[in-house]
């Protein structure tokens, strides 16, 4: 590290949290009041033409990078370059970030622009305030990775790994463990190229054990640059799925089962359906028992209840003892239905026109009135219009008749879909229709003498 | 080689210890007996630390070196001198007379000097006593045991590329002595200049203190003295345009001028001169001297609004017979009169006239007057002039204002345009970095380095063809001929259609008027009155856009400007809408 980044470094690591622009916790954006902020901030004094002329400078490279004039903006950057001589030194801090930023865009796209001159830039910008070498390093690789260089990728993540700057802020921690585990996964890359060559060969083979010791060694040295991370809160999907594959190729289940539940169940992880998908993709490989498989889809039927995971879910809680478990299959099928991206699901219709009788029959009818409560006043419309009733029918006749027997048992007989699937004249499903009225006759949850 | 001149340097040899020196050709002292060479030169130890003699010697470079290359003694006002002399020169070479440089500037600043009791008075405030003290340092200084020049006679030439000559500096606190500061490192971590440090910090009272914009006002002073033909638009212009050093002028300072700390903020200015602000400052600079009345503007003047008007119209590309109506209202407004133009500070304190805003009010005032520009009338009449237009195509044309903004419209937003990028790219840093202290010095060298290799590299990104040629400094921003297409010239269409013959004489066409303000503010609101766009018709918004634009000033100044014309246009119709505010804002003429 050059003596001139040190010489710039001032404890800015407050600073380095604040961001630029006003943003309200939603992730609104109001760009209104940054400009009014701004004016407040300089206590009402006029803003100076520098700083007046360089934020339309930003501005116009804006505009030129939305419209793909990469020439535009490279134009601009050189004007706006001299933000890093701003005499505001809180603004000085910040411009190596943006121009960064703006800098890495334009020669990404630049027709006259390659890999070397992205790499001078790269080169010159880690190295003007130091808080954003790893940042910039990281994004450096992934650069260089996207252009397919590998090994040059995986050196600068060497460098950026070994790169220690006097007392690192708990922000560049996190920046370190993140390089580490880049390159961890740049390992399991190479690792699993060799597991797929490895599979080719016999297991007798002298070639075998020297090619499978080389992978352990591999396997080695990526657990430990993953690991740090992953012990981070955060959504580290990739680098967790890799792991776990090379821990159960090894063998290594507890490992594997640790990574996966502390993953998927540590509170200050922030919640993420993909971990627990994760958990149970292993649970069942491992072949866990049932209640185990249950409790973990439960969390993701409350995270994400539209999940197609949830029909395996539901077979998991209909074959279940627990009446508890029994009246959750129901409202999993109903949950899976409220969704407009579901409609369609053939399989939930079966399913729950299937269950509904199950349930009727072994009269649950309160269950089955406490799902339909809230949903009475909606899903007719939603689902049970005469409109769904013609498209359905044309689309996919079963997905219909399936529909028809939902409706006909929550809506009683009149209903208009039921009505409309009742009228058509099926020559193959004559019977099966047939039968249908009759249950429905039978099960329905209205009254028709009310 | 003169031994006689060496013998006053008392030091012993680094190498021999003797004390035995001669001169070398450069001015150098070498030991006579084991012939080493000091760094020490003659000058250094020669030049008096009395700044009597300092001025003198810039230009000759017969100065002290500091140790450690850290240049030149010198004062924060040798600095503004700098900036004025390269200001004068610039606008020399802009065609104004050198009489302005020689003459006109130079003896405002000797004047301003001698004001601010920083040089040629007798007596300067403060120092007497801290005289002493300087000598009394001197003496106990061993390295510069050379008798102080303190009385040296003045040197009579005063003209200003040869510098003035200083009396001395005032005010340097009597623990802040000035040959401690040229020795001492501790001194220099807070400027590079030898007053900055206190000459940011003073604070007293009567006295106008030089800053960057200042020199623009003392530049103006001198232009409206010589009665040149560059309003303070066309300066501020030119400074924005970069052909008057204004930016980074302290660039231009010899290399031995060494700029840091606080001289940073007095020299480095971030943004361009603001009209209003400059203005403020001339008067207050003129107040300041004590200036006599200035030569007259008589109707010969380019300052005078007849001739002002008739570069405007020509500007904006209106007709030339409007310059007919343009002297009519200056002669009825009284706008003309030599009394009122002429500037005198002492006997009409704290007021001269914008003349180029009034100018160009004064157009404003008559295309109301033509147009009514009620976002109606001026548009009927366009019609007319296009029909009459269309049935006599070997006549003259006549005026229409719709064609005219369109034209005007089109130009003006790509000219906009252009300005807003042209300033977008604008380079603001000076090659010659200004750092704090000289620990950062290499912050801001190394920065500077790095900003001008990651230029190379985004340069290189752009095509190679020159996008823009450098323009020449010009009173005109637009040009309108004949022969474009694109950009007609109505110069020559006639008004024929807006005036009626009566009597003897021509009447507008339109016989109404709206006035742009009922009320004006009270005095200790400082402006005139208030300009809120969106009460305005679109057409009056439009052309205080474009004017004011052409003059770099907010349109709120010309709005103001156009309301005092009006307000002595219209001077008993204002009397009576006093009494009766309420009553409709049209109100006839004649």
């Amino acid at each position: 590290m050059s003596d001139f980044s040190e010489q710039l470094t001032k404890p800015v690591t407050e600073d380095e949290q604040v961001e630029t622009s006003v943003s309200s916790g939603t992730g609104m954006h109001f760009p209104w009041l940054q400009k009014q902020l701004e004016t407040v901030v300089t206590g009402g004094k006029k803003k100076k033409d520098f700083a007046q002329t360089t934020s339309a400078c930003l501005e116009f490279i804006q505009e030129a990078l939305l419209r793909h004039q990469w020439q535009r903006a490279a134009e601009y950057m050189h004007s706006y370059l001299q933000t890093l001589e701003d005499s505001d030194s809180y603004k000085r801090q910040t411009a190596p970030e943006v121009i960064w930023k703006l800098g890495s865009e334009i020669l990404f796209y630049h027709p006259k622009s390659n890999v070397e001159t992205f790499n001078t830039f790269a080169d010159r910008m880690k190295n003007i305030g130091v808080l954003n070498y790893l940042k910039i390093s990281l994004q450096h690789a992934l650069y260089l990775l996207h252009h397919g260089m590998f090994e040059d990728a995986d050196r600068n993540l060497s460098q950026a790994e070994t790169w220690r700057y006097g007392e690192k802020s708990s922000s560049q921690e996190v920046l370190i463990n993140l390089v580490q585990a880049y390159k961890g996964l740049l390992q399991y890359y190479t690792w699993s190229k060799k597991k797929m060559e490895l599979s080719e060969f016999d297991e007798d083979d002298y070639a075998y054990t020297s090619k499978s010791q080389n992978m352990l060694s591999q396997s080695c040295k990526t657990s430990v640059n993953i690991c740090a991370l992953i012990k981070v809160p955060g959504v580290w999907d990739p680098f967790v799925k890799s792991y776990v594959e090379m821990l159960e190729f090894y063998g290594d289940q507890d490992g594997a089962r640790n990574v996966l539940t502390n993953y998927a169940y540590d509170e200050k992880f922030p919640s993420n359906p993909n971990a627990h998908i994760y958990l149970y993709d292993f649970l069942k490989r491992e072949k866990a028992p049932r209640a185990k498989l249950i409790s973990v889809l439960k969390i993701l039927h409350e995270i994400v209840p539209s999940h197609k995971l949830m029909l395996e879910f539901h077979m998991l809680l209909r074959k279940s003892e627990k009446e508890e478990h029994r009246k959750l299959g129901l409202g999993v099928l109903f949950g899976v239905l409220d969704f407009a991206g579901c409609t369609k699901n053939k399989t939930a219709w079966r399913y729950l026109a299937k269950y509904l009788k199950l349930m009727l029959m072994e009269s649950h009818t309160v269950w089955v009135q406490e799902e339909w409560n809230s949903r009475k006043n909606w899903w007719p419309a939603f689902h049970f219009s005469s409109f769904w009733a013609k498209t359905d029918w044309k689309e996919d006749t079963a997905l219909a008749f399936e529909k028809a027997y939902v409706a006909g048992i929550l809506l009683g007989k009149g209903c208009r879909y039921f009505r409309y699937i009742l009228k058509q004249d099926h020559q193959i499903l004559k019977k099966k229709i047939k039968r249908m009225k009759k249950s429905v006759k039978k099960y329905s949850i209205v009254n028709p003498g009310v | 080689m003169d031994l006689e001149e060496a013998k006053e340097f008392k030091e012993r040899c680094s190498q021999c210890a003797a004390v035995s020196w001669g001169l070398t050709d450069e001015g150098k002292y070498y030991c006579t007996s084991c012939h080493n060479v000091t760094e020490k030169s003659k000058e250094v130890i020669n030049s008096s630390v009395i700044p009597n003699t300092k001025i003198n010697t810039i230009n000759r470079g017969l100065r002290k070196k500091r140790k450690h290359e850290k240049g030149w003694d010198w004062y924060v006002c040798e600095g503004f001198q700098y900036i004025l002399y390269h200001q004068a020169e610039a606008l020399k070479n802009l065609g104004v007379g050198s009489e302005l440089k020689d003459e006109v500037l130079h003896s405002f600043w000797k004047r301003y000097l001698q004001k601010s009791k920083q040089a040629y008075c007798k007596n300067p405030v403060n120092t007497s006593g801290r005289k002493t003290k300087v000598l009394k340092d001197n003496l106990h200084c061993s390295d510069w045991a050379s008798e102080p020049e303190l009385l040296s006679g003045g040197d009579t030439d005063f003209a200003l590329e040869s510098g003035a000559e200083f009396q001395s500096d005032a005010q340097i606190p009597k623990d802040f002595p000035i040959t401690k500061a040229s020795q001492s490192g501790a001194a220099s971590v807070c400027s590079g200049s030898l007053d900055g440090v206190e000459y940011s910090l003073r604070k007293e009272k009567g006295i106008v203190k030089m800053t960057v914009p200042r020199t623009l006002a003392f530049c103006y002073l001198s232009l409206l003295w010589q009665r040149e033909t560059i309003t303070l638009s066309d300066l501020l212009r030119f400074v924005e345009e970069d052909h008057i050093p204004y930016i980074n002028a302290f660039e231009r300072f010899p290399e031995e001028m060494k700029l840091y700390g606080r001289d940073k903020g007095i020299f480095a200015v971030e943004s361009w001169p603001d009209y209003e602000e400059i203005y403020k400052n001339m008067i207050e600079v003129a107040t300041f001297l004590d200036l006599p009345r200035f030569p007259e503007i008589t109707e010969d003047c380019y300052l005078h609004p007849n001739i002002l008007c008739m570069k405007y119209l020509m500007e904006v590309n209106l007709p030339d017979e409007m310059h007919g109506l343009t002297c009519q209202v200056v002669k009825m407004t009284g706008i003309g009169e030599v009394d009122f133009l002429t500037f005198d500070p002492i006997a009409k304190m704290k007021k001269t006239v914008k003349y180029d805003v009034q100018a160009v009010a004064v157009i404003v005032v008559v295309l109301k007057l033509l147009f009514l520009l009620d976002d109606n009338l001026e548009w009927s009449y366009s019609d007319l002039a296009e029909t009459y237009n269309e049935e006599h195509k070997e006549d003259k044309p006549q005026f229409g204002f719709r064609k005219w903004y369109q034209v005007m419209k089109k130009t003006f937003d790509e000219k906009k345009q252009k300005w807003e990028e042209a300033r977008a790219k604008y380079s603001w840093k000076s090659g010659k970095p200004l750092y704090h202290s000289h620990i950062d010095k290499s912050v801001a060298y190394k920065r500077r380095e790095m900003v001008v290799n990651l230029q190379k590299q985004f340069s290189a990104l752009v095509d190679s063809t020159p996008v823009v040629e450098k323009k020449g400094p010009s009173s005109f921003q637009f040009n309108w001929t004949e022969e474009d297409i694109n950009r007609p010239c109505f110069h020559e269409h006639t008004l024929q259609g807006l005036l009626v013959k009566k009597g003897q004489s021509l009447k507008t066409k339109n016989s109404l008027y709206w006035l742009s303000t009922q009320k004006f503010c009270k005095s200790y609101c400082k402006h005139v009155t208030t300009y809120e766009e969106s009460n305005f018709s679109l057409s009056y918004q439009f052309i205080l856009n474009i004017f004011s634009f052409l003059l770099r000033i907010k349109t709120s100044i010309l709005h103001e400007e156009v309301s005092l014309i009006e307000k002595k246009l219209f001077k008993k119709k204002y009397s009576e809408s006093k009494k009766n505010s309420s009553r409709s804002k049209k109100i006839r003429r004649h």
